[in-house]
C-alpha cells in the first residue's frame, strides 16, 4: 500500500478532472456513491475521510457542492435513516445523493457531519486539486500550492496537464514549482530530473522549500543529498538576511502601535504638562466603541461589516474626545500648575472608567472581528506581512501626518503650539488658554480613542486594555522629549525596532527590561528626552 | 502644653474604640450556613473569575430552592480580592474567622491559591479550587476540582501523536512564564523524550504575562514548523495573552491543518472574545465543553442562561468544576450531618457525583477528582467540538512521575496515613513539623 | 537626651505616638489575655489587618519624607518596599528547611521544582537572621543610592524623575516575574513556617510582629521628624520649594536629595520586611507601578508634608479598601476612584489639612464672642 490517504484525493481529483473534461471515464455507478454517502453517516472521522476521498473520486456531479458544505459545516445526516443532507448557503435542505430538495425531514434527528484536522486536510487537498483547472487563476494557484505542500507523485499527471494548458505566468510558475517538489522527492525519477527540480526549488527559496529540501537531504544520498544541502545553505543565508529586514518590519509595526498609544499622551503631556493616567482608558473606550459599532452592524446590517472600522473611527474619536473634555472640565482644570496632582486625580478617574466599563460590558473580553481587507497575510519578496499590521502602520503614519498638518496650518494648531511654548505669554497675547487646554485634552483623548479602534484588531478588548499600554506610552513620551511630536515618533520606532532585535537574542522579557534600563540611563544623559524643548518654558 | 495629657488619653481611647469596632463587625447568629466566594471581581483576573462567582451564586440559589442543606438555608458571602495576592490571604482570613463560612469556593491563579493555603491550614477550613493547575501539591484543607497535568496535558499530546491527531513529530511548548506552564512543559518534555522525541524537535518558549506583540514568536513557530516534519504547538499561554496570540496566528495564516495549536488555558469564555473563524481546527484540552451533548449539561446551560438573563453567556470547564465541587460538598455535609470542617473533610473522600459530561466524578484520597479528558476543536461559532475523549475517567497524579523531585511522593488523606506528600522511598511524610 | 527627643514632638506628634503606644499595650491584652468569648477580645484576623496597615503606614511615611519634604515624587517606592520584603522572605524560606513539600534541607520548594541543584549565590547567607536584616536595609538603600546618585547628579527632576522611578519598579517587576531569576517567579515566596524559631501563624508571634510594626512606625516617625526639624531638613525643604535658588546659595542639592532618598528607601524596605511575615506572601506584583501610585495616594489623602498625615492616609484608605471589598465587592473601585479624585480636588492638603482648617475656624469663632464683649 504505497498510496497514503493523503494521496488518494489527489489521485481521485486527477480522475475527476478527466471525467469533467470528457476524456472518457464513465461516471461511477449509483450504488458506489451510496456507499460513499453511508460513510458520512457513521459519525466516525476515519469514515468521513474515506467518504471525502471517495466522493472526489466518484465524480458525482454535485461533489464540489457537498465538499464545500462539509467544509462549512452544512452537511448533515439522519442518524436513524442514514440519509445525508446538505444545506445550501441560503439554508434550504437538500438530499445529498439526489440533489433534490428534502421533504419530511426529522430535524431533531439531524446531526452535523463533524470534522477534525485529518478530515479537514483531506478535504482541503481534495478541494485544492480539483481546482487545478479551475477558471479562476487565484484558485488554480492555491491548488498548485496545495500540491506543492503535499508533493504527491499521484498528482504529477494532473499537474503536467495543467501546465500545458496554463497561460498565466504566475500560475505557471506555481505549477512548475509544484511539479519540481513532486519530482525532487521522487526516488524513481532520474538523478538529472531530481537535480533540475532541486534547482527550481532553490530558486523559490522560502520557508516551505527549506522544509522540503531538508526532508530530501535526510532521505537521499550522493549527488542529490549534496545538491539539496547546497540548496538549503543558499536558502538559509537568504532567509537570515531577510530576517533582519523582517525584524525591522516587526519593529515598525510594534513602534506604530506604541506611537498610536503614546501620541495622544504626548499632546496632553506636552501642551498642558498634565500626566493623564486615564489615557489608557481612553484607548479602551475607543476599542469598546468599535465593539459596539460592530455589534450593531452584525445585528442590523451585516453587509456593512467591512466598513465597521471606518464607521467606528469618527465615533470613537467623538466619544473619547467628549469624555476627555468632560474630565478636563470637571477635574483637571482645577489642577493646572500641579502636574503631580493631576496624576493622582486621573488615576482615580481611570479606576472609575475601568469599573464603569466592567459594570456595563462585563469583565470578559469582547469580540472585535477583522474586516476582510485586514485579515490574512501576504508575501512581499520573501517577507511575510500580515495585512492587519500593515494597515495599522499606514494608519499611524496617516494620523501622525494629519496631526502635524493640523498643528502647522490651522489657527487652533498655532494657538496650541503657542500655549505649549509659553502659556503665560500666549495668554497675554489674547489666546484663551483655558479653551485651548480643553480642546487639546479632547484632541489627545480623541486620538487615544482612534488608537483603540486600531488596537482592537490585535489585542484584548477588555477593561484592562488601557493598563497594558499606559506605562509603555509614558516611556515613549519621556524618551522622545516632551512637547515634540517628532520626538515621540522617533522614540516609538526606535523602541519598537530595538525591542524586535533584542527579542530573538535575549527573549521578550529580558529585552523589555534592557530597554527600560536603557531609558533610565538615557534620561540621566539627556534629562529632557531625545528632542528636548528649549527656551524659558523648560523650567516651568 | 496643658492639653497634652488629656488629648493623649482621648486619642488612646479612640484607638481602642477603632480596634473594637474592627473586631465587632464579626459575630452573627448562625441560622444559615455561609459559603465564602473568593474570586477576583476587579483587576486582571476579573476576566476569568467573575463568571465563577456568578456560578456559585446560582448554585447556592438552586440549593436553597431545594431546601438548603441540613434544613438550613445557604448564604453566599462574596468578597473581592481584586487580583491582589496578599489581599486573597486577607479576604480568606476574613471569610473564615469573621464570617465563619463553612467552606470557601475560590481562587484561580496558582499564586492566589499558594497565598491562601497557610490561612486555610491555620484556621482549619475548606477550600474548593476549580482550575486546572500544575499539580505538585496536596493539602488537607483543599479539594482540587480542576485537572492535574495528567488529566489534561499528557492525553492531548497522546492524541496529537496518534494517527487521528496528525502524527505530530515536532513540538513547540509555548507558555507564559509562571509555574503552571513551567511545570506542565517540564512534564511534557520528559514525557515526549520518553516517547523517543529528540531534543532538537522540541522548542520551548516563555513570554511574560499579558504579552501582546506575538509577531516574532509566531514567525519562529512558523519557521520551526517548516522543517519537513509535522509540527504542533502546545500552548500554556495564560488567559489575557491568548487573544493577541490567536489574532496574530490567524493573521499570519497558520491554519490548524498546518500547525495545530492545542491549548490548556483557552476555553469557551476566552474564545468569546475572539473571532474564531481563522482558528477553526485548533485544539483545546479540557474535562468539559459547553458543546457536550448530555441531558445534565443541557439542563445546566439552560439554567445558567436563565440565571444570568443572557442567552449568549457561555459555560466552561472551571464552572463545571465548581458544580462538581459544590455538589460534593453538599453530599459530604449531608453524610457527615454537620458542617464541621474535620467531619466534612473525612466525609469528602469517596463521594461521587454526576459530572456534566455524562459520567461520575469521585473525590479520591489525594483530594483530587477523577475526570474524563476531552480534546476539542475550535469551531467558527466559538464553541469547542469534541474530537477525542478518554474512554473512562482519569485519576489525577498530583505528584508527577515525570519530575525528579516528586516521583517518589504520594498523597493519601485517609487515616492512618493522612499525608499529602508521603515519600515511598524514605517512608517519611514530608512537610510535617 | 529624653528632653531633646520630646522637643521634636508637637502636640500632634505626641497624640500619634500615644496611639501607637496604646496599640502596643492594648493589642496583646485584648488578643492574648482576654478570652475569645468576650466583647473585648480581638481576633487574630484584626491583628493581621492592623499589622498590615501599620506597615503600609510606614511606607507612606517614607514616601512623604521624599515627596512632602523634598519634592521628589517617587512612583517606584513600592520597589524598595518589595525588595525589603523579598530579603525577609528569603530568610523565611530558608527557615522552612526540611518541612517543605520536597523536604530538601537547603533548597526551597520552588527550586527543587525547577531542577536547581545548588543554591544560587543570591541566596547565600539568608539562613542567618542578622544577615537578612542587613540585606533588608542594604539592598533598598544601595539601589536608592545608585539610582539617586545618577538621577540627582544629572538633575532629572519633576515628571521625568517620576516616570523613571516608575520605569525602575516596572523593570524590577518584569525581572522578578522571570522564573530564571531564582526568586520564585510569579508565585513568589510563600508558605513560611517560622521566624527566629517562633511559628509565624501563632497568635503570640502575630502580636509581637504587630508591636514591632508599631514600634518601627514610631521610630520611623521620630527619625523623619528629627531629619525634617534639623538644619539639614530646612535645606531639604528649601530645595523642595526652589531647587535652583538653593543650588545658587551654595548647597549641594544632589547630596541632600540623595541622603533623604536613601533614608526613605531604607524605611520602605523595613516596612516591607515587617509586612511579609504578617501577610505570608511576597510576589512580584508588589513591584507593580499601580501599587506605588496607590502609596502616593495614601500620602495625598492624609496630607503630604505632615508625616502623620501620610500614616493616617494609609490607614484610612486601606481600612476603606478592606471594608468596601467585602461590603461592596462590585462597586468598591468606584468608591476608591472617586475618593482619589475628590481628595485631590477638594482636599489638596489632605485629611490633616481639613482638621487644621476646622481647628483654625473654631479658634477664630471662639475668639469672636470674646472680641464682642
Amino acid at each position: 500500500m504505497s498510496l497514503t490517504f493523503r494521496s488518494l484525493p489527489i489521485l481521485a481529483a486527477f480522475f475527476f478532472i478527466f471525467a469533467i473534461l470528457g476524456h472518457g471515464l464513465s461516471p461511477a455507478r449509483a450504488d458506489a456513491s451510496d456507499d460513499i454517502f453511508a460513510n458520512f453517516a457513521t459519525d466516525k472521522f476515519s469514515d468521513t475521510e474515506k467518504a471525502v476521498v471517495g466522493l472526489a473520486a466518484s465524480a458525482t456531479p454535485n461533489s464540489l457542492t457537498i465538499l464545500e458544505a462539509l467544509a462549512d459545516g452544512r452537511l448533515y445526516f439522519d442518524a436513524s435513516t442514514k440519509i445525508v443532507y446538505f444545506k445550501s448557503t441560503d439554508g434550504a435542505l437538500y438530499v445529498a445523493t439526489s440533489n433534490a430538495k428534502a421533504a419530511d425531514v426529522n430535524a431533531a434527528a439531524l446531526k452535523k457531519v463533524r470534522l477534525n484536522n485529518t478530515v479537514r486536510s483531506a478535504l482541503q487537498s481534495a478541494q485544492g486539486s480539483m481546482g487545478l483547472l479551475a477558471a479562476d487563476p487565484a484558485r488554480r494557484r492555491s491548488a498548485a500550492e496545495a500540491v506543492f505542500k503535499a508533493h504527491d507523485i499521484a498528482a504529477l499527471p494532473a499537474v503536467d496537464l495543467a501546465l500545458t494548458r496554463e497561460t498565466d505566468s504566475r500560475v505557471k510558475l506555481a505549477f512548475t514549482q509544484a511539479r519540481a517538489a513532486i519530482l525532487a522527492y521522487d526516488t524513481t525519477a532520474t538523478d538529472l530530473q531530481r537535480l533540475t527540480a532541486i534547482d527550481v526549488l532553490r530558486e523559490r527559496a522560502d520557508q516551505d522549500t527549506l522544509g522540503h529540501l531538508s526532508a530530501i537531504a535526510a532521505s537521499s544520498d550522493g549527488r542529490i543529498k549534496t545538491a539539496a544541502q547546497a540548496g538549503m545553505t543558499a536558502i538559509q543565508s537568504r532567509l537570515s538576511l531577510l530576517s533582519g529586514v523582517q525584524n525591522i518590519w516587526y519593529g515598525l509595526s510594534l513602534g506604530s502601535v506604541l506611537l498610536l498609544a503614546a501620541i495622544g499622551l504626548a499632546i496632553t503631556f506636552g501642551v498642558m504638562g498634565v500626566i493623564n493616567m486615564a489615557h489608557g482608558e481612553m484607548v479602551m473606550l475607543g476599542a469598546y466603541t468599535t465593539f459596539v459599532v460592530q455589534d450593531w452592524i452584525r445585528v442590523h446590517n451585516p453587509a456593512l461589516f467591512d466598513y465597521s472600522l471606518l464607521i467606528a473611527l469618527p465615533l470613537a474619536f467623538l466619544v473619547t474626545a467628549i469624555v476627555g473634555m468632560m474630565i478636563e472640565r470637571i477635574v483637571i482644570r482645577y489642577l493646572y500648575g500641579r502636574p503631580l496632582e493631576t496624576l493622582l486625580a486621573t488615576f482615580g478617574v481611570s479606576l472609575v472608567l475601568q469599573q464603569a466599563v466592567r459594570s456595563i460590558f462585563g469583565a470578559n473580553n469582547r469580540e472585535v472581528g477583522a474586516p476582510s481587507f485586514m485579515a490574512g497575510s501576504f508575501d512581499l519578496g520573501g517577507l511575510a506581512i500580515t495585512s492587519g499590521r500593515m494597515w495599522i502602520v499606514f494608519f499611524t503614519i496617516l494620523v501622525f501626518g494629519l496631526l502635524q498638518l493640523m498643528l502647522k496650518t490651522t489657527s487652533f494648531g498655532l494657538r496650541m503650539r503657542a500655549v505649549t511654548q509659553n502659556r503665560r505669554m500666549a495668554s497675554a497675547m489674547g489666546i484663551d488658554t483655558n479653551r485651548i487646554y480643553a480642546m487639546a485634552f479632547g484632541l489627545g483623548s480623541g486620538i487615544a480613542g482612534i488608537a483603540g479602534v486600531a488596537l482592537s484588531q490585535i489585542d484584548n478588548v477588555s477593561p484592562n486594555l488601557g493598563q497594558s499600554y499606559i506605562i509603555d506610552s509614558f516611556m515613549v513620551v519621556v524618551f522622545g522629549g516632551v512637547g515634540n511630536l517628532w520626538g515621540t515618533l522617533v522614540a516609538a520606532f526606535t523602541l519598537g525596532i530595538a525591542n524586535k532585535f533584542l527579542e530573538p537574542m535575549v527573549g521578550a522579557v529580558l529585552g523589555k527590561i534592557l530597554l527600560l534600563v536603557f531609558i533610565i540611563v538615557f534620561i540621566q544623559k539627556r534629562p529632557r528626552g531625545l528632542f528636548a524643548q528649549k527656551g524659558r518654558a523648560v523650567e516651568v | 502644653m496643658i492639653f497634652s495629657r488629656r488629648s493623649i488619653l482621648r486619642a488612646t481611647s479612640a484607638a481602642v474604640g477603632g480596634a473594637m469596632a474592627l473586631s465587632a463587625f464579626g459575630a452573627q447568629a448562625a441560622d444559615t450556613i455561609k459559603i465564602g466566594v473568593l474570586h477576583s471581581l476587579s483587576g486582571t483576573m476579573a476576566i476569568s473569575e467573575t463568571t465563577l462567582k456568578d456560578v456559585m451564586l446560582m448554585l447556592i440559589d438552586e440549593q436553597n430552592k431545594k431546601g438548603g442543606v441540613l434544613g438550613k438555608k445557604l448564604e453566599a458571602v462574596v468578597v473581592d480580592p481584586a487580583s491582589n495576592w496578599p489581599l486573597f490571604a486577607e479576604k480568606a482570613r476574613e471569610l473564615i474567622s469573621k464570617e465563619k463560612v463553612a467552606a470557601v469556593f475560590g481562587c484561580w491563579t496558582s499564586v492566589s491559591r499558594k497565598s491562601v493555603l497557610p490561612v486555610f491550614e491555620e484556621l482549619n477550613s475548606i477550600l474548593f479550587y476549580p482550575v486546572q493547575y500544575e499539580g505538585e501539591e496536596s493539602q488537607r484543607n483543599v479539594f482540587y476540582t480542576g485537572a492535574a497535568p495528567n488529566q489534561q496535558a499528557i492525553p492531548s499530546v497522546d492524541y496529537l501523536m496518534s494517527k487521528d491527531g496528525g502524527e505530530v513529530k515536532r513540538w513547540v511548548l509555548a507558555g507564559t512564564d509562571y509555574v503552571y506552564p513551567r511545570t506542565t512543559n517540564k512534564i511534557l518534555e520528559a514525557y515526549l523524550k520518553s516517547k523517543g522525541v529528540k531534543s532538537e524537535d522540541i522548542m520551548i518558549n516563555y513570554t511574560p504575562f499579558g504579552h501582546s506583540d506575538w509577531q516574532t514568536i509566531v514567525a519562529d513557530i512558523k519557521k520551526f514548523g517548516s522543517a519537513g516534519k509535522k509540527t504542533a504547538v502546545v500552548s500554556t499561554i495564560n488567559g489575557d495573552a491568548n487573544v493577541p496570540f490567536y489574532k496574530e496566528l490567524g493573521n499570519a495564516g497558520i491554519k490548524a491543518t498546518d500547525i495545530p495549536v492545542v491549548a490548556f488555558s483557552v476555553g469557551e469564555e476566552e474564545l468569546a472574545g475572539i473571532d474564531t473563524k481563522p482558528l477553526v481546527g485548533h485544539l483545546a484540552a479540557w474535562n468539559y465543553f459547553q458543546s457536550i451533548d448530555t441531558p445534565e449539561n443541557k439542563a445546566f446551560i439552560a439554567q445558567w442562561k436563565a440565571y444570568t438573563k443572557n442567552p449568549k453567556r457561555v459555560t466552561n470547564d472551571p464552572m463545571e468544576a465548581h458544580v462538581i465541587g459544590f455538589n460534593m460538598w453538599v453530599k459530604a455535609v449531608e453524610k457527615a450531618g454537620t458542617t464541621d470542617t474535620d467531619a466534612v473533610i473525612d466525609a469528602m473522600v469517596g463521594i461521587s457525583v454526576p459530572n456534566l459530561t455524562g459520567g461520575y466524578s469521585a473525590m479520591m484520597p489525594n483530594h483530587h477528582i477523577t475526570k474524563p479528558v476531552l480534546i476539542g476543536e475550535i469551531q467558527a461559532d466559538g464553541q469547542l467540538n469534541t474530537v477525542w475523549q478518554t474512554s473512562g475517567t482519569v485519576v489525577a497524579q498530583e505528584w508527577s512521575p515525570y519530575l525528579e523531585g516528586s516521583k517518589d511522593l504520594i498523597s493519601d488523606w485517609r487515616k492512618p496515613l493522612a499525608c499529602g506528600n508521603f515519600n515511598v522511598k524514605t517512608g517519611k511524610c514530608g512537610g510535617k513539623s | 537626651m529624653m528632653q531633646s527627643l520630646l522637643n521634636l514632638l508637637d502636640l500632634r506628634g505626641r497624640i500619634f505616638l500615644g496611639c501607637l503606644a496604646a496599640v502596643i499595650i492594648i493589642v496583646p491584652i485584648c488578643t492574648l489575655l482576654i478570652p475569645a468569648g468576650s466583647m473585648l477580645h480581638m481576633p487574630t484576623y484584626v491583628v493581621a489587618l492592623l499589622g498590615k496597615y501599620l506597615c503600609y503606614a510606614l511606607l507612606a511615611l517614607a514616601l512623604d519624607l521624599v515627596w512632602g519634604y523634598c519634592g521628589i515624587l517617587s512612583l517606584g517606592h513600592g520597589a524598595f518596599f518589595a525588595l525589603g520584603g523579598y530579603a525577609m522572605g528569603m530568610y523565611l524560606m530558608r527557615q522552612i528547611g526540611t518541612r517543605g513539600v520536597y523536604a530538601d534541607p537547603i533548597l526551597p520548594d520552588f527550586m527543587v521544582f525547577l531542577n536547581y541543584k545548588v543554591l544560587p549565590m543570591t541566596w547565600w547567607g539568608f539562613q542567618s537572621f542578622p544577615y537578612a536584616l542587613l540585606m533588608v536595609i542594604l539592598v533598598p538603600g544601595l539601589l536608592a543610592f545608585v539610582f539617586g546618585w545618577f538621577a540627582f547628579r544629572s538633575r532629572v527632576t519633576g515628571v521625568y524623575l517620576s516616570i523613571i522611578t516608575q520605569a525602575l519598579t516596572y523593570a524590577l517587576l518584569l525581572a522578578f516575574f522571570r522564573n530564571d531569576m531564582g526568586f520564585g517567579g510569579n508565585n513568589g515566596l510563600t508558605d513560611f513556617k517560622d521566624i527566629l524559631g517562633f511559628n509565624v501563624q501563632a497568635d503570640g508571634t502575630r502580636v509581637v510582629l504587630l508591636m514591632l510594626s508599631a514600634l518601627a512606625l514610631a521610630a520611623g516617625y521620630m527619625v523623619a521628624r528629627a531629619v525634617t526639624m534639623s538644619k539639614f531638613g530646612k535645606v531639604v525643604i528649601a530645595i523642595r520649594d526652589a531647587e535652583s535658588r538653593a543650588r545658587f546659595l551654595g548647597y549641594r542639592v544632589e547630596t541632600y536629595k540623595l541622603v533623604v532618598f536613601v533614608l526613605s528607601a531604607i524605611m520602605a524596605g523595613i516596612a516591607g520586611a515587617l509586612y511579609v511575615p504578617q501577610v505570608g506572601i511576597i510576589n512580584p506584583s508588589d513591584f507593580s507601578p499601580a501599587n506605588s501610585i496607590e502609596a502616593v495616594i495614601w500620602v495625598a489623602v492624609g496630607g503630604r508634608g505632615t508625616l502623620i498625615g501620610a500614616a493616617l492616609g494609609a490607614l484610612i484608605v486601606n481600612f476603606g479598601k478592606t471594608y468596601f471589598t467585602g461590603a461592596l465587592p462590585e462597586l468598591w473601585l468606584f468608591a476608591l476612584g472617586m475618593l482619589f479624585v475628590l481628595v485631590t480636588l477638594f482636599l489638596p492638603k489632605g485629611v490633616l489639612g481639613v482638621i487644621d482648617d476646622v481647628m483654625e475656624r473654631r479658634r477664630i469663632s471662639k475668639r469672636k464672642p470674646m472680641a464682642a464683649e
